[in-house]
């Protein structure tokens, strides 16, 4: 076994606090009394106060929540049915170009995905809100859903699922009981994901949003753009709160179903023997 | 029975066309024929009306008005982007920075990921868990942090001073160095998770074998361990340097007004001037740029993805 040897943990404890003293001085500050974001005055929790009683960020809150909500759940659908089509079917007219637009938007600029579905709901007239930016974000989750659950499914053993059809089962039957609940972690983190690229988005929201529409980057963004102020770091700390909740949550979810999963295996083996 | 058996077969079948199709007709919609409009209006003349570009091709024009609306085509908007200084220096800047940055986030993120892979296998899942967390946190509020420590009156100058580093402040705000700084920051798990990933998997022995035909311990990290990471180098290499190239919050939250990078002209150009045309040429230009990477980094991706079955 190699050691861990002091250059290495150096290097970790160096990357991780680079990686993390940004985040905690942010938050720190959000309850910092004074009006100057960068000079200590005692602790209040009073940003917090204000920024509840600001209408225009609550409403952009609102607005943020629910297309979060919303586009995850369609992309988490249309990623997992992706990411069955390019497991499944190794050959299809158009499989490549399929592939490559599932790729391409990962790391594709913003700018132009954005931009680009701008023109489209420009050509088609359709009417930029909250539908437009939905539309935009289910489309660039999508394709980080598909690459979790996919890496999910090349693990998947398919003698199950050809197990329950021998057995008697419809192939949606089949999928439903058998490889849904063992992909459902991979489902889950994909869902997880999409809903917090969706929280976080600027620049698609910005070009596919419309009057009535303004998710809370957008709204963080046109302040930031004038200053930092403590109200921001307020916000910027509940965001964060709340993703940092629901990642805890999601993995201890997935740490219990793969106990179970693996109990459950070991159960069937030994049903075998 | 053979019955059940067709009719298993037939809902499988259709099961695959409703698998295929709906992801499929999706993306079609809402990704690529979008590109084919940016496309076509790269061609078009800037007009002031709604939607400000010409020829527009309504139905209601028919068949004629639509071959009228093809001489309003024109290489225009390309040979202005061509001629401008300014876009082809946006252009230069936008790939010399990332590129930079990237190698940058190599050096940071290299001995991050070998420190991990080597850490004791216990704690090793917590340390990749503790590495994607910064990713979930809004990449928006990430850049902002840095706005707090960087500004002149901010927490790093206000560190520097106080222990006397620096009499005055550092203007780092505005100035590439900033740039470079949220680039390696906000792209940094990108770096570590894939050089972790071929790190984690090497057979140790390797390394012991090398050692014992009398290779230092630099000497086999040079011969034996980095060769084996360089799948993983040149994955974080590319999603890393791709989007950096389109970025656009990073550049103008934390860049200055002198430095003009692609995704922050595009922006301007179509948000403050209006001009889609333009905007779309610069989009099409810069996908062309982009092309041959991203071609590469979707290869590479299926094959990581199919090699793992």
């Amino acid at each position: 076994m190699l050691n861990w040897t002091r250059f290495n943990i150096v290097s970790v404890v160096f990357g991780f606090s680079f990686l993390y003293l940004p985040i905690v001085l942010l938050i720190v500050y959000s309850f910092n009394e004074s009006k100057l974001v960068t000079v200590w005055a005692g602790f209040s929790t009073k940003w917090y106060v204000e920024l509840f009683q600001n209408k225009a960020l609550m409403d952009a809150a609102w607005v943020t929540l629910r297309v979060g909500l919303v586009s995850a759940t369609l992309a988490t659908i249309l990623g997992t049915l992706a990411a069955l089509a390019l497991n499944r079917y190794t050959r299809f007219r158009g499989r490549v170009l399929f592939s490559g637009m599932v790729y391409a938007p990962l790391v594709m600029p913003e700018v132009i995905t954005g931009l680009s579905l701008l023109l489209l709901f420009v050509a088609i007239g359709f009417d930029r809100g909250f539908w437009t930016v939905t539309l935009a974000h289910i489309t660039f989750t999508m394709c980080f859903v598909s690459v979790v659950v996919q890496s999910r499914l090349v693990t998947f053993d398919r003698s199950l699922e050809e197990a329950a059809m021998d057995l008697g089962a419809t192939p949606t039957k089949a999928f439903f009981a058998v490889t849904l609940p063992i992909i459902s972690p991979a489902v889950i983190a994909g869902w997880m994901l999409a809903f917090t690229l969706s929280l976080d988005d600027l620049v698609l929201s910005s070009f596919a949003s419309g009057p009535g529409a303004t998710t809370l980057p957008m709204k963080i963004y046109s302040q930031v753009r004038l200053g930092v102020t403590p109200e921001i770091n307020a916000a910027c700390t509940i965001l964060i709160a709340i993703v940092a909740l629901g990642v805890i949550i999601a993995s201890v979810i997935t740490k219990q179903q793969e106990t179970q999963r693996i109990k459950d295996e070991q159960m069937a083996l030994r049903n075998d023997i | 029975m053979e019955n059940d058996a067709e009719k298993s077969d037939f809902l499988s079948a259709i099961l695959k066309r409703i698998v295929i199709i709906v992801p499929y007709a999706w993306l079609t919609l809402f990704f690529l024929v979008p590109f084919l409009i940016v496309f076509k209006i790269s061609f078009s003349t800037p007009e002031t009306a709604i939607p400000p570009y010409l020829p527009t091709f309504t139905w209601a024009e028919g068949l004629t008005g639509w071959i009228e609306g093809l001489s309003a085509f024109t290489f225009g908007n390309y040979l202005w982007i061509a001629e401008d200084p300014l876009y082809r220096n946006a252009y230069i800047q936008s790939v010399w920075i990332s590129f930079t940055a990237t190698l940058i986030t190599l050096l940071v993120g290299y001995p991050l990921a070998y420190g991990m892979a080597r850490a004791p296998q216990s704690i090793r899942p917590i340390l990749v868990m503790l590495v994607i967390l910064p990713f979930w946190t809004s990449f928006l509020i990430r850049v902002y942090a840095w706005i707090g420590i960087l500004k002149p009156e901010g927490l790093l100058n206000q560190f520097l001073m106080a222990t006397g580093i620096t009499n005055e402040p550092l203007i780092i705000i505005g100035t590439n160095t900033a740039i470079y700084i949220g680039i390696v920051y906000s792209y940094l798990p990108f770096m570590v998770l894939p050089i972790y990933a071929t790190l984690e998997k090497m057979d140790g022995s390797l390394i012991e074998a090398a050692r014992d035909l009398g290779c230092t311990a630099i000497g086999a990290f040079w011969k034996v361990t980095m060769p084996l990471s360089i799948p993983g180098i040149v994955a974080g290499f590319m999603l890393v340097f791709i989007p950096a190239v389109g970025e656009f919050v990073i550049p103008d939250l934390l860049g200055g007004s002198k430095t003009l990078m692609i995704g922050k002209t595009l922006w301007t150009e179509f948000f403050a001037n209006r001009d889609w045309p333009v905007s779309s040429a610069v989009a099409v230009v810069l996908l062309l740029i982009l092309v041959v990477p991203i071609a590469w980094f979707q290869n590479y991706q299926a094959r990581s993805i199919e090699k793992g079955r």
